[in-house]
C-alpha cells in the first residue's frame, strides 16, 4: 500500500506543476494578445470605461518588468483570485463557482454513462466480431463518432422536444412550476436528459471502438490460451481473464479524454442553454470577456487535472504491476 | 517468435488492392471525392456570394429558388453547403499538415534522442494533452480575433500531441531495432537514420492518424464557428447551424441540411482512415504462424 | 492399442486456411502416447508439433479445422465430445504448459488465484481445501515460501519462476496427460536443466504420459523415451530415443542430428602468437533503467572490469546467459554503447577517447552482425541497397559498391540478382547471409556477431555456423562471437570467455575451458548443456559440411 501512496503523491506533485505551468500559459497569453494587456483584460475596447482600465494597470503593475507582472498574476491565482469580471460586476472566480455544479452534474453524468454503455458495447462487438450485431455497433459508433455534438442535440430536440413533446429542451428546471422534493429531484433530471445523452453519445462511441479493439487484441494473447487450457467456461475467460486487460487502455483514454468532455459541455450548454461554465464560456466569447474566458480555461484544466488523478487511482488499484511504471 | 513482422513493403495494386477489400472504404473516398468537387466548382455551381439574399426568407426546403430552403435572411441553404465545403476542407487539410509538421518533429526528436530530451518534451505534450483542448482553441481564436489564420493555428495546436506521442512510440521502438544500429554502424549520419531508415518506416501509422486528425479538425472547426468563433468573411457549415439555432422549432431545415453535410464529410474521412490503416498496417502478416 | 494408452491419434490430417503455404498443417499423423512414458515430438519450426498439440487440446485457431483422423484420449473421441465434456478433460484429464512463461501467466491475476481457478472448476473441494491444494501445488515445483508466493503478482517472478507455477497450474487436478509445447526454449540453460528434471521426476512420481515438444535434440537426449520426428506436418521416424538419438533411418532426421552443434575434436589449436586486432581493458558499463529527472531507476552493471584481447585471425566466443552482460561490450566495441570507464584499444588506438567524427573512420573496421534477421534488414529497402549504403556513406561510388555487393552475395552463398529483392522475400536463414554480405562490403578487419544464430532452426544455424567459419579463413577475419548457446561456440570458438553478471569469470582456450574448467560458475553451465552425455553418432556426420553450406542456400 505505501507504495501506491508514493505513487499517488508523486502524481499530486506533477498535477500542481501542471496546474501552476498552465497558470504561468494563461499569463502569457494575455500579453501575446494583440492591443493593450489592460484593455485585453477589461473586454471589448471602447466598452469598458477608462478609470477600469487604470485600475487594472495598476493592480497588475502593467507597468512593471514582466517577471513582476507574473509574480503578481501568480500570487493571485494562488489566492483563487481570477480576476473580476467588469461586464458582469462580479469577481470572476465567484462567477465559475455559481456555474460549476451544472456542468459537473452534466460531464459526470455523461462520462459514466459513456465509460458503462461504451464498455457493454465494445465487449458484445468484440465478443461477436464479424456477425451483423457487431457491424451494428461498429456502423452506429462510426456515425456518432462522426456528428457534430451541436448538431446531435438540436436534431434531438427536434425530434423530443419540438415534434413528440417528451422532454423538456431548456433550461435545468420547470421555471415556475415549484416542484419540492422528489419532484424537483425528477424535474431536473429530466432537463439532464437530452444534454447527458447528447454529450455521451459521442464519448459512448469513442469508448466502444477502444474497448472492441482492445478486447480483440488481449483475446489472442497467451494467457487466455492458458485459460483455455485450463478448462474455464467461456464466460470466466471472457470476463476475468479478457475484459480486465482489456480495460487498460480504456481507463487510460477515458482520462485523457476528460479535458474533451468539458469542451463538449461548452457546445452542449449552449444549445440547451443550461447555466454552466460552457455556457458562461460562450457568454464571454459573445461579450470578449477575456477575464472570464481565461478564468474558465483555468478551471477546466484544474478539473481535468483533478479527473487524471482519479484515473490514475483506479488504474493504480486495478493494475498491480503501476508500482513499477514511472 | 522473435520475428516481430513489420510491415512489408507494398506498393502498387497490393496497397489499392487491400484498400479496396474494405467497402466502406471506398464509398468513403468516392463521397470525399464529391465534396471536393463541389468545393472546387462552388463558384460555377453557386456564382453569387453564399452572403447575398438570393430568396425570400424562411423558404422550406425543394422551393422553387431554393433547393435546401432559404434562412431567416433569405440566403440559400445549397449554396451555402457548397461554399462551406471550402472552408471545412481547407481548414481540416492545412491545421493537419500544421499538426502533423508539429507533432511529428517533436516526436522524432524525442524518440530519437531519448534521456533528457524525451522526458521535456513528453513533459510538455502531457500539459498540451491536459488542456481541455477546445476550451484552448475557443480561448486561443477569441484572444487573437476569428480569421483563417488564428482558426488554423487554434486546431493544430490543440491537436498535435497525439501525433507527438505515436511519432515517439514509433521512433523508439525503430530506433532500437536492429537495421537501425546496423546503419549506426556500417558509419551513416544521424541525419540518413533518421530520414532513410526510420521515418519511411514510420509513416503508415502516421498516415493513418493524420487521415483521422483532418476529421477531427473538420468537426473542430465545426464548433468553433458554431459558437460564433468563425471567420467572418467565410460562409461554413458550423456558421450556418449556429445561426439558425434559435429558429429551430420553425426552420428545422436550415440546420438539418449543414449538419449533415459535416456528418457525411466527416463519417466520409474517417471510413478512408479505416481503409488506409488495413491497406497499410496489415495485422494479418503477424497471425497464422504455427 | 493397449491398456496404457493415453492417447491414441489415428490418421490425423488437419487443415490449413486457404492461401497459407501448404494445404495441410498436418497430414495422416499416427502415434500414441502411453502411460508412463515422455514422448518427444521433434521438428523445426512449420513442422506442425505444435498443432498437434493443439488439436489434442482442442484449442486450435478457428481457421484451422481437423479434416479426417481422430484423437482418443483413453477410448473416448476427444474431437467429438461435446464442448462441456472437451472442457472438462482440458486442465482435467489433459494439461498442457507453454513456451513463453512470460506471457502465459494473466498478469492481474495473483499466481495463486489462477491455480485456484483449475480448482474450482474442475474440483468439487470448498475454500480452504483449495488454499491448501495451491500451496502444497506450489511447494511440489519447488517454489520456495509457497505461501507467500502464492499472493504475488506474475510480474514478480522470474521466467523459470513462472514456468514452475505454469506446471504447478498444469498438476492441478493430477492430469494424466501432460502436453508441454517448447517449455524451456525461453529459458537459460540453467534454468532450463532444472525445469527439465521438475518434469522428469513429477513425470516418473506420478506415472504420467507427457508429451514434450522441441526443436532441440539436445533436450530429447536428456528426457526423451521415445521420439517422433516430424517434417512439414508428417511424420518421418518414430522410435525409442536411443534408437532414434544414435541410429537415426530417415535421411531428415539424420540431417537434423548432423547440424546438432558439438565440440570439433579435431580442430588444430590457435596460435596466440599473432598482432592483437583489439584489447579490451577494464571495461565498466552500469545502466539506469526506469527513473526521470528526479528518480534515479534501477541500476543494472552490465559490464565490470572487462578485459580480453582478440587477435588476428581468433574468434573468441563470449558465453553467459541472459542478463550476463555479454552483449554490452560487442556493442561497446562497435561504438552503439558508451562505457562508463576503461578502454578498448583498436590496433593500438583506444576508440573510446575518440570524438564521433574520429571515431567515424573505425567504424569500417569493426563490423556487426545482429541476432534477429527479420529485425537487421530494413523492410523497405532493397538488398543491394542495404548491403551498399556503408560503403556509399563512407564515399565509394553507387555502381562499383553495387558490383561488389552481388560479388559479395555469391560468396555467401546467395545469387546475384538478390540484390534487386527485398528483405521479406527471403527465409530467416537467407536474411541472415544478406546481414553477413553487409557487414563484409565495409571490409572489416574484426567481426561482431551478436547471437547470429539464435533465431534459426537448428539445419539452417549449422549451415550459418559452416559459412562463418569459411568466410574467417578466407578473410582471415577476427571475431568476436556472442552466444548464449555453449555448444556452438565448443564449435566456432578459439577461445572462450565466460561471463556472468557482468563479469567475465573465466577465460581460456576453448578446448580447455571445456576440458578442464576452473570457475564453479563455468562448469554449471557445461552441466546444464542438455543432452551433453549424449555424443552425436559419427557416421551421420559428414566429414566437411562446408562445401555442402554453400551450395544450398539456406
Amino acid at each position: 500500500m505505501p507504495r501506491i501512496a508514493l505513487f499517488i503523491s508523486q502524481r499530486l506533485v506533477k498535477a500542481v506543476f501542471v496546474v501552476l505551468a498552465i497558470a504561468v500559459f494563461n499569463f502569457f497569453l494575455v500579453h501575446a494578445a494583440p492591443g493593450d494587456p489592460a484593455a485585453v483584460m477589461a473586454g471589448e475596447a471602447g466598452a469598458a470605461d477608462a478609470q477600469f482600465v487604470e485600475q487594472l494597470r495598476q493592480q497588475f503593475g502593467l507597468d512593471r518588468p514582466l517577471y513582476e507582472q507574473l509574480g503578481t498574476y501568480m500570487s493571485k491565482v494562488v489566492q483563487a483570485d481570477l480576476g473580476y469580471s467588469y461586464r458582469q460586476q462580479r469577481p470572476v472566480f465567484d462567477l465559475l463557482m455559481d456555474r460549476l455544479p451544472v456542468t459537473l452534474s452534466l460531464t459526470l453524468t455523461a462520462f459514466v454513462l459513456a465509460l458503462l454503455g461504451g464498455v457493454a458495447l465494445g465487449t458484445l462487438a468484440a465478443m461477436r466480431a464479424g456477425t451483423w450485431s457487431d457491424t451494428a455497433i461498429t456502423v452506429v459508433g462510426l456515425t456518432a463518432y462522426a456528428t457534430p455534438i451541436f448538431w446531435i442535440g438540436l436534431m434531438l430536440i427536434l425530434l423530443f422536444s419540438v415534434n413528440l413533446g417528451w422532454l423538456p429542451a431548456f433550461g435545468t428546471e420547470t421555471i415556475g412550476a415549484g416542484y419540492t422534493g422528489w419532484d424537483a429531484f425528477l424535474d431536473k433530471a429530466k432537463h439532464l436528459v437530452l444534454p447527458v445523452t447528447t454529450l455521451g453519445l459521442f464519448y459512448m462511441a469513442v469508448y466502444t471502438r477502444l474497448t472492441r479493439a482492445s478486447i480483440l487484441e488481449v483475446r489472442d494473447m497467451d494467457f487466455v490460451k492458458t485459460a483455455r487450457a485450463k478448462g474455464l467456461p467461456e464466460w470466466r475467460i471472457v470476463s476475468v481473464h479478457i475484459l480486465r486487460n482489456a480495460i487498460l487502455p480504456v481507463i487510460t483514454v477515458a482520462g485523457f479524454q476528460a479535458g474533451h468532455l468539458i469542451g463538449g459541455s461548452i457546445l452542449i450548454e449552449t444549445v440547451f442553454a443550461l447555466p454552466g461554465i460552457g455556457r458562461l464560456a460562450f457568454e464571454a466569447v459573445l461579450q470578449r470577456d477575456y477575464q472570464v474566458l481565461l478564468g474558465i480555461f483555468l478551471l477546466t484544466s484544474v478539473v481535468v487535472v483533478i479527473f487524471n488523478l482519479l484515473t490514475d487511482l483506479i488504474y493504480s488499484l486495478v493494475d498491480p504491476r503501476i508500482e513499477v511504471a514511472p | 517468435m522473435t520475428a516481430a513482422a513489420i510491415t512489408p513493403a507494398r506498393k502498387g495494386s497490393g496497397f489499392w488492392g487491400a484498400f479496396a477489400r474494405n467497402k466502406g472504404a471506398v464509398i468513403g473516398l468516392v463521397f470525399l471525392a464529391l465534396v471536393v468537387l463541389m468545393a472546387v466548382f462552388a463558384d460555377l455551381l453557386y456564382p453569387a456570394s453564399p452572403w447575398d439574399m438570393t430568396a425570400m426568407p424562411f423558404q422550406p426546403p425543394l422551393s422553387e429558388d431554393a433547393l435546401l430552403g432559404s434562412d431567416t435572411l433569405g440566403r440559400d441553404i445549397a449554396s451555402g453547403i457548397a461554399h462551406g465545403a471550402r472552408v471545412s476542407l481547407l481548414i481540416g487539410l492545412t491545421s493537419t499538415a500544421v499538426a502533423v509538421l508539429i507533432g511529428v518533429f517533436l516526436g522524432a526528436v524525442s524518440g530519437f534522442y531519448g534521456g533528457r530530451v524525451d522526458d521535456l518534451v513528453m513533459r510538455f505534450t502531457e500539459l498540451f494533452q491536459t488542456i481541455p483542448n477546445f476550451v484552448l482553441a475557443v480561448v486561443l481564436v477569441a484572444i487573437f480575433t476569428p480569421s483563417l489564420t488564428s482558426i488554423v493555428l487554434a486546431i493544430a495546436i490543440v491537436s498535435w500531441p497525439p501525433l507527438a506521442r505515436l511519432a515517439r512510440g514509433e521512433f523508439m521502438s525503430l530506433r532500437s531495432r536492429e537495421f537501425v544500429h546496423a546503419a549506426v554502424t556500417t558509419g551513416q549520419s544521424n541525419l540518413t537514420i533518421i530520414w532513410r531508415q526510420i521515418l519511411p518506416n514510420s509513416l503508415s501509422p502516421i498516415i493513418v492518424s493524420a487521415s483521422l486528425m483532418v476529421a477531427t479538425a473538420i468537426l473542430l472547426e465545426s464548433s468553433l464557428s458554431f459558437l460564433g468563433l468563425g471567420d467572418p468573411n467565410l460562409m461554413s457549415w458550423g456558421y450556418m447551424v449556429g445561426a439558425a439555432r434559435t429558429v429551430i422549432r420553425q426552420a428545422w431545415w436550415m440546420s438539418f441540411f449543414p449538419g449533415i453535410a459535416i456528418l457525411l464529410t466527416v463519417l466520409a474521412l474517417n471510413l478512408v482512415g479505416e481503409g488506409l490503416n488495413d491497406a497499410l498496417n496489415p495485422k494479418l502478416a503477424r497471425k497464422g504462424r504455427s | 492399442m493397449t491398456e496404457t494408452t493415453l492417447l491414441d491419434v489415428r490418421n490425423l490430417t488437419i487443415d490449413l486456411p486457404r492461401g497459407a503455404d501448404r494445404p495441410h498443417a498436418v497430414e495422416d499423423l499416427t502415434f500414441t502416447l502411453e502411460r508412463g512414458e515422455i514422448l518427444c515430438v521433434v521438428g523445426e519450426s512449420g513442422s506442425g508439433k505444435s498443432m498437434t498439440a493443439h488439436a489434442v487440446m482442442g484449442l486450435l485457431p478457428k481457421a484451422v479445422k481437423v479434416s479426417s483422423g481422430g484423437i482418443r484420449h483413453q477410448g473416448t473421441d476427444v474431437l467429438s465430445l461435446p464442448e462441456r465434456d472437451q472442457r472438462a478433460l482440458r486442465g482435467g484429464r489433459i494439461a498442457m504448459i507453454f513456451q513463453e512463461p512470460m506471457t502465459a501467466l494473466n498478469p492481474l491475476m495473483r499466481v495463486g488465484d489462477q491455480i485456484d481457478e483449475v480448482l474450482r472448476y474442475h474440483t468439487a473441494l470448498d475454500r480452504a481445501a483449495r488454499r491448501a491444494r495451491v500451496v502444497e501445488l506450489l511447494a511440489s515445483v519447488g517454489l520456495p515460501e509457497p505461501d507467500h508466493l502464492r499472493r504475488s503478482y506474475p510480474f514478480r517472478l522470474s521466467g523459470g519462476q513462472r514456468q514452475r507455477v505454469m506446471i504447478a497450474m498444469a498438476l492441478a487436478v493430477e492430469p494424466d496427460v501432460l502436453i508441454a509445447d517448447e517449455p524451456t526454449t525461453a529459458l537459460d540453460v540453467t534454468t532450463q536443466k532444472q525445469i527439465l528434471e521438475l518434469i522428469r521426476d513429477i513425470q516418473a512420481k506420478r506415472h504420467m504420459g507427457v508429451m514434450f515438444i522441441t526443436h532441440d535434440f539436445g533436450v530429447v537426449a536428456e528426457i526423451a523415451h521415445r521420439v517422433a520426428v516430424m517434417q512439414k506436418g508428417r511424420l518421418v521416424e518414430i522410435g525409442a530415443a536411443e534408437e532414434v538419438l544414435n541410429r537415426p533411418k530417415h535421411p531428415y532426421t539424420r540431417q537434423l542430428i548432423a547440424a546438432v552443434p558439438h565440440l570439433i575434436e579435431h580442430r588444430e589449436d590457435f596460435t596466440r602468437d599473432r598482432q592483437p586486432v583489439l584489447t579490451a581493458q577494464k571495461v565498466c558499463k552500469t545502466f539506469h533503467i526506469g527513473g526521470g529527472f528526479f528518480t534515479p531507476g534501477r541500476k543494472v552493471v552490465a559490464g565490470d572490469d572487462l578485459s580480453l584481447t582478440i587477435h588476428q585471425g581468433e574468434t573468441v566466443g563470449l558465453v553467459g546467459e541472459s542478463g550476463s552482460g555479454k552483449s554490452t561490450l560487442g556493442r561497446s566495441i562497435v561504438g552503439l554503447i558508451k562505457p562508463d570507464s576503461g578502454k578498448i584499444l583498436f590496433e593500438g588506438v583506444d576508440l573510446l577517447s575518440l570524438s564521433r567524427p574520429a571515431f567515424r573512420p573505425y567504424r569500417r573496421h569493426v563490423q556487426m552482425v545482429f541476432q534477429d534477421p527479420y529485425a537487421s534488414l530494413n523492410p523497405r529497402h532493397t538488398v543491394g541497397d542495404i548491403i551498399t549504403q556503408g560503403p556509399v556513406a563512407f564515399g565509394e561510388d553507387r555502381h562499383r559498391a553495387l558490383d561488389k555487393a552481388k560479388e559479395l552475395l555469391t560468396l555467401v552463398g546467395l545469387d546475384a540478382s538478390a540484390a534487386e529483392r527485398f528483405p521479406h522475400e527471403f527465409s530467416g536463414g537467407q536474411r541472415q547471409r544478406i546481414s553477413i554480405a553487409r557487414a563484409l562490403a565495409l571490409e572489416p578487419k574484426l567481426l561482431i556477431a551478436d547471437e547470429p544464430v539464435s533465431a534459426l532452426d537448428v539445419s539452417v544455424q549449422a549451415q550459418v555456423l559452416d559459412l562463418l567459419e569459411d568466410l574467417r579463413h578466407r578473410l582471415n577475419l577476427s571475431m568476436l562471437f556472442i552466444t548464449h548457446d555453449l555448444r556452438i561456440a565448443a564449435q566456432i570458438c578459439d577461445t572462450i570467455a565466460v561471463m556472468q553478471k557482468g563479469r567475465i569469470v573465466e577465460i581460456g582456450p576453448a578446448k580447455e575451458v571445456f576440458g578442464n574448467p576452473q570457475h564453479g560458475y563455468t562448469r554449471t553451465l557445461l552441466d546444464a548443456i542438455p543432452g551433453k552425455g549424449w555424443t552425436v553418432p559419427e557416421d551421420v556426420v559428414p566429414v566437411t559440411r562446408r562445401s555442402a553450406a554453400l551450395r544450398n542456400s539456406a
